[in-house]
């Protein structure tokens, strides 16, 4: 079994509302030294199978139509490995 | 390689055979040599940046201004009207003391680009104005335009922008309180979102743009500015300066409604404490549009210093500053003396606030970067003369063949079972289904004065919680009549939103509009444009009612194929006790049906001719402004004297329509008579305008009866409120349960 992730982050020329909000709370608590901060999502899909590069295709098919906005939004893929006796 | 120095006056004077893209920027030929005439040199790349999105079609009505100015020379006379044409929103005076603001504008092709963040920033933009004129806003309103309810890519769209217009009205906490939706395949790839929004003050509260008095400083308010919505700059800057940016392309505008939740408390709070000269929002074109209309609104003279604007992108050229469309940001001019109070509020909203410039005691606009001077110009080239085309103009040939193609000869149903199921058909289509399932995403209750929302057939908003004064705002616009005949599609158009204003009691005082059309080249749509304009300033100056501002929205047309063309016209209204107003729903059994006004075999444009033959020809109903000021005052009296229980205007889907809507929304049916001298079909069925359909309680009947008569509206009797169905005597019964789950189920089903 494998794990693939979907990172997904608005553009770098997109305003993040959520990214501000945070980064302007930072100094508030007491933590100095962040100048910008970006707030994305996401997604660990657990694919079934061999994660060979037709299933990639297919992720990154889907990851483009439905898990990002790419008007707005840029993703990427990529796969990790579950360590099967984690913890 | 090697940085190209900055394009200064001096640089520019210096250098006038450098070739400026003024073609990516979408100027003219002619256009670009007027800008070289006007400053007697080359202009420098941030002189271009302003002039070219200034002087764009959206900034500087360049297309449609010769026609707008009917509706200032059409003006009626009214005492209401305390800020007219040319500001941010108009202002009309609604007695005791209240002043109410309003305005309708598109944002329609960012809302295709981006359903939800186009949708949802042209909500921020509206506020914006609303704020500017010193009112505090409560409550926004969405006409919106989709294509076929069918097509998959409407899946895509609608839900977007209902989303977005939900989720930034919600946050901003404005109820939304009224708007249509309809479908057409014509809005296929040029979807319309409108967005109106009002807002409320004191008359002594009022604000204008402009900058007067040297010394006075210009604040720059709200969001840092970023790459947004910039289009050609970009092109500009690239071809200027060689560095490598993140992205060439324009970025989609996102709004934040926190932040522009802060701007609206933080500018209030300044106009409170008068510490503000002038104001003026960001919208389109930014501080291009900021600096110069300020500037040219006072006395002329202003110098900015761009390096002073805080930025969330350090890449940024300063041709990008002047034209980012960065969302909730605001400008303000401050005496001297007052910069440090207005800094302070901004303060503890948490408002970044920086000065940013200054008015000067000469006529010329400076901007400096770096040290160098890179614009001087007098702002008014800027923002007011700006080209002025008086396009050809030309009635299509296919307008006589459409207007020959008689609706009135498509078949009819011959059975009382055919128009029954005709019916049926009828309240299931999109455009006549209940829109629930798209307003129940937005809240139409918070701030806890929304006396009436969708679907009541206006908005109502009570503003003095001790007098219970109220307004009452209403959009419409039918294309499909607009098509048919653009002179009376818009007056049908003004004259459906004055009478649903009126049928919910309150009396029509001041319109506004969004004038929705295809590409201003094409001598048709033209044609379509100065007919509507002309129907509607006319409409206006006959029905007292003055147009206060709006917008105008061309190029909505895929390749050769425009949209009809859609004049959406809001009214506003006012009424003194809102207590008084007069619902759509059927409150009690046993109350007396009136049908007022004529009607006649009309059935060009309709929603019959429509659904049932997908066929759009004819001539649309006709108007009658007199009538319908006459039933207006009607409605209204009957409303203040308690002589109706509800009331709901006729309009597309007909007389069946109304009380359809009527009795699902009471929970009560109807048994209804065909009067003499109509068949059930025309009765049901046309479109005739000047038209309402009241419920009366039988103590008032004549009462009621006796205004009427006295005043030559005609009144008929057709039937009375009762039972769980609709029944037409002698045609056909539909139970409320049928009804309810075929005017219910069509939109979730389509689109959730």
């Amino acid at each position: 079994m494998a794990r693939v992730v979907v990172d997904v982050m608005l553009k770098p020329e997109i305003l993040d509302p959520q990214g501000q909000a945070v980064q302007r709370a930072l100094p508030r608590l007491g933590f100095d030294g962040i100048s910008d901060v970006r707030q994305g999502k996401r997604f660990e899909l657990e694919v079934e199978g061999p994660v060979d590069e037709a299933a990639l295709a297919r992720i990154h098919d889907l990851a483009e139509s439905f898990l990002a906005n790419t008007v707005i939004e840029d993703f990427t893929v990529k796969v990790e490995e579950v360590a099967e006796a984690a913890k | 390689m090697s940085r190209t120095p900055l394009d200064t006056v001096e640089h520019a004077a210096a250098t006038p055979d450098v070739e400026l893209p003024w073609a990516e920027l979408g100027l003219k030929k002619d256009e670009y040599e007027r800008v070289v005439e006007i400053l007697g040199r080359r202009p420098t790349g941030a002189e271009l940046a302003m002039y070219s999105v200034m002087w764009s079609e959206h900034c500087s009505y360049k297309s449609s201004k010769v026609h707008l100015r009917q509706f200032g020379e059409k003006a009626p006379e009214s005492d209401a009207l305390l800020v007219g044409i040319g500001e941010n929103a108009g202002v009309v005076d609604v007695g005791q003391g209240y002043a109410v603001t309003f305005k309708v504008e598109s944002h329609n092709h960012p809302s295709y680009v981006e359903p939800y963040q186009g949708a949802a920033t042209g909500v921020g933009g509206i506020v914006r104005d609303i704020i500017a004129m010193g009112a505090r806003p409560v409550a926004v309103v969405d006409p919106l335009r989709f294509g076929a309810a069918d097509h998959p890519d409407t899946k895509r769209v609608l839900p977007g922008v209902v989303a977005g217009i939900g989720g930034y009205g919600n946050c901003l906490g404005l109820p939304n309180i009224g708007g249509e939706v309809v479908f057409d395949a014509c809005y296929q790839g040029n979807p319309l979102v409108n967005a109106g929004a009002i807002g409320v003050m004191r008359h002594e509260d009022i604000h204008l743009a402009k900058a007067s008095g040297a010394g006075n400083q210009v604040i720059l308010y709200g969001a840092r500015t970023g790459g947004d919505g910039i289009g050609g700059a970009s092109i500009l800057a690239s071809e200027t300066f060689d560095d490598a940016k993140p992205s060439k392309r324009p970025a989609v505008q996102v709004g934040d409604p926190f932040q522009e939740k802060l701007l609206i408390e933080c500018t209030l709070e300044a106009f409170r404490e008068k510490l503000v000269v002038g104001i003026q929002d960001l919208g389109a074109a930014g501080l291009s549009c900021a600096t110069s209309e300020l500037a040219s609104n006072g006395s002329g003279g202003m110098r900015v210093t761009l390096d002073d604007v805080p930025l969330r992108d350090s890449t940024l050229s300063p041709e990008e500053i002047l034209m980012s469309e960065s969302q909730e940001r605001m400008c303000a001019v401050v005496e001297p003396g007052k910069v440090d109070r207005f800094l302070e509020i901004c303060a503890k909203w948490d408002v970044i606030a920086t000065v940013i410039g200054e008015v000067t005691d000469g006529d010329r606009l400076e901007i400096f970067w770096h040290g160098g001077k890179i614009v001087d110009v007098d702002p008014r080239t800027v923002a007011h003369d700006g080209p002025v085309y008086e396009r050809p103009y030309a009635r299509p040939d296919w307008q006589d063949v459409l207007q020959a193609d008689d609706a009135g000869k498509l078949p009819r149903p011959a059975t009382g079972e055919e128009l029954k199921d005709q019916v049926l058909r009828l309240v299931g289509s999109p455009n006549q289904a209940s829109k629930k399932w798209i307003t129940s995403q937005y809240d139409h209750f918070v701030q806890g004065n929304t006396v009436l929302a969708q679907p009541e057939d206006s908005g109502m908003i009570r503003i003095d919680e001790e007098s219970g004064l109220g307004v009452a705002i209403a959009t419409d616009g039918n294309g499909r009549y607009a098509k048919l005949d653009p002179y009376t599609g818009a007056q049908l158009a003004l004259a459906e939103a004055y009478r649903n204003v009126a049928t919910t009691g309150a009396r029509p005082l001041a319109v506004s509009d969004c004038l929705n059309f295809g590409s201003p080249e094409d001598s048709a749509v033209m044609w379509q444009f100065a007919e509507a304009v002309r129907g509607l300033a006319d409409g206006c100056r006959q029905l007292g009612t003055p147009v206060t501002g709006g917008n105008v929205s061309l190029y909505n047309q895929t390749g050769e194929a425009a949209i009809h063309p859609t004049p959406v016209v809001a009214v506003l209204g006012v009424i003194d006790d809102v207590a008084r107003r007069t619902p759509v729903a059927f409150q009690e059994e046993g109350q007396l049906l009136y049908l007022l006004g004529d009607t006649r075999e009309e059935f060009g444009g309709s929603a019959w001719s429509q659904v049932v033959h997908d066929h759009l020809g004819g001539m649309p109903p006709k108007v009658d402004l007199e009538r319908e000021r006459l039933l207006a005052e009607i409605l209204i009296s009957a409303s203040r004297d308690g002589m109706i229980d509800s009331a709901h205007d006729l309009s597309d889907g007909g007389l069946v329509q109304a009380v359809v809507e009527s009795a699902l929304l009471g929970g009560k049916g109807a048994r209804l008579v065909v009067p003499d001298g109509l068949d059930a079909f025309t009765f049901l069925l046309s479109e005739s305008a000047g038209r309402a359909v009241v419920a009366v309680p039988r103590s008032e009947e004549v009462r009621f009866n006796d205004m009427c008569g006295a005043r030559g509206l005609p009144a008929t009797r057709i039937g009375v409120v009762d039972g769980d169905a609709v029944e037409v005597q002698g045609e056909f019964t539909l139970s409320l349960a049928e009804l309810r789950e075929t005017h219910e189920q069509t939109i979730p089903s389509l689109l959730a």
